[in-house]
């Protein structure tokens, strides 16, 4: 269960800290462009934070740290469809019909 | 199209916006849904979405909460979901910059994946347009989907304790990530990013605090980066569906 003053501190300090990266430039940087480098890192921190995020959820999935094959191939299918679509939900569905098929045949 | 005046550029901002609907709803309502889950209540709920509106971001701060990791960590891996709005934020600058500051603060606060795709792709194809102009087509194009955010959100929680038991939610997060990010492989750096960032997750679930995701996700925005530099991609600033 999660503690109810974390809670509030992260809904309160997220909704401050994301406020203030969305009013960073258009409030206090006017026009002045930004380093390059800088764009360039910033440009590829969701696809690495959310894969990094996910991959252990991923392949430690199972009992005490296996993978679980169910939800390995839930995954795989949601990955291949997303990549190949680019179609949030057409990823989604393939997630989760591979999932409930899966998890039905192996009772 | 040039506009006459302020109020046909928001009613068509509001029109531009309408298809996100789709995006943004089942989104807002597995949040709801989960945060339930996860022992929140509606009103923390709408709280969340309310104050943070960043899909993605939520979802980050709801798994590592449950994970009991420590709330600098939760904070620090939220916001760097969150960092390319500071992105949008820099390249919408140049069209809205000259607006009052009491309407760039509210345009901040509204500056979501589709406000800003819709925006920078009109203020780009249309140079006639006036700052106000601008200004309302911004505002009519959050308007439908802030609606949705908020109202699925609640349809979310008020839902989210009624589900039978045996739906396997646990793994509901992982698939959305996983969908919000495979439309965003886009170029051969962003899948080093995400494969170098998924070898060092994978290797530093050991690091204690769950300080293992930081150094993951660092070290995959330093690879992407670099990859970058030395393949030459096109540099872009591209709209990411799928998150709101």
């Amino acid at each position: 269960m999660i503690d109810k003053d974390t809670l509030w501190l992260v809904i309160f300090g997220l909704g401050i800290g994301s406020y203030l990266l969305r009013f960073t430039f258009l409030g206090f940087v006017g026009d002045r462009p930004l380093p390059a480098w800088l764009v360039r890192h910033l440009r590829y921190t969701a696809v690495a934070i959310l894969p990094a995020l996910v991959a252990p959820l991923v392949v430690y999935s199972g009992e005490g740290g296996a993978t679980d094959p169910t939800r390995f191939f839930a995954a795989a299918a949601t990955l291949g469809v997303g990549i190949w679509t680019r179609n949030v939900f057409a990823a989604i569905g393939a997630g989760a019909l591979t999932l409930g098929v899966l998890i039905y045949a192996m009772g | 199209m040039p506009f006459t005046t302020t109020k046909s550029a928001f009613w068509a901002g509001v029109r531009d916006g309408a298809p996100f609907m789709a995006v943004a709803g089942p989104f807002a309502l597995l949040f709801g849904v989960l945060a339930t889950e996860a022992g929140l209540n509606v009103f923390e709920v709408m709280s969340f979405s309310i104050v943070v509106i960043a899909g993605a971001a939520q979802f980050t701060a709801l798994q590592l909460m449950q994970d009991e990791a420590p709330t600098v960590i939760v904070l620090l891996s939220a916001l760097a979901v969150n960092l390319r709005v500071a992105m949008y934020s820099a390249a919408l600058t140049p069209y809205l910059g000259r607006a009052p500051l009491w309407q760039r603060a509210f345009a901040a606060y509204l500056l979501v994946d589709q406000s800003y795709a819709l925006g920078h792709a009109k203020f780009e194809s249309d140079p006639s347009m006036t700052v106000p102009q601008r200004m309302a087509y911004y505002f009519g194009t959050c308007l439908l989907v802030l609606m949705t955010w908020f109202g699925c959100s609640y349809a979310g929680a008020a839902i989210g304790t009624t589900l039978p038991v045996g739906i396997p939610l646990d793994f509901a997060l992982p698939i959305a990530f996983l969908s919000i990010v495979a439309p965003m492989m886009r170029t051969l750096p962003h899948l080093i990013a995400a494969g170098v960032a998924v070898v060092v997750a994978l290797v530093a679930v050991a690091i204690p605090y769950s300080l293992g995701l930081i150094v993951a996700g660092t070290a995959g925005m330093m690879a992407g980066a670099q990859a970058e530099v030395w393949l030459k991609t096109e540099p872009m600033l591209p709209p990411e569906e799928g998150d709101t």
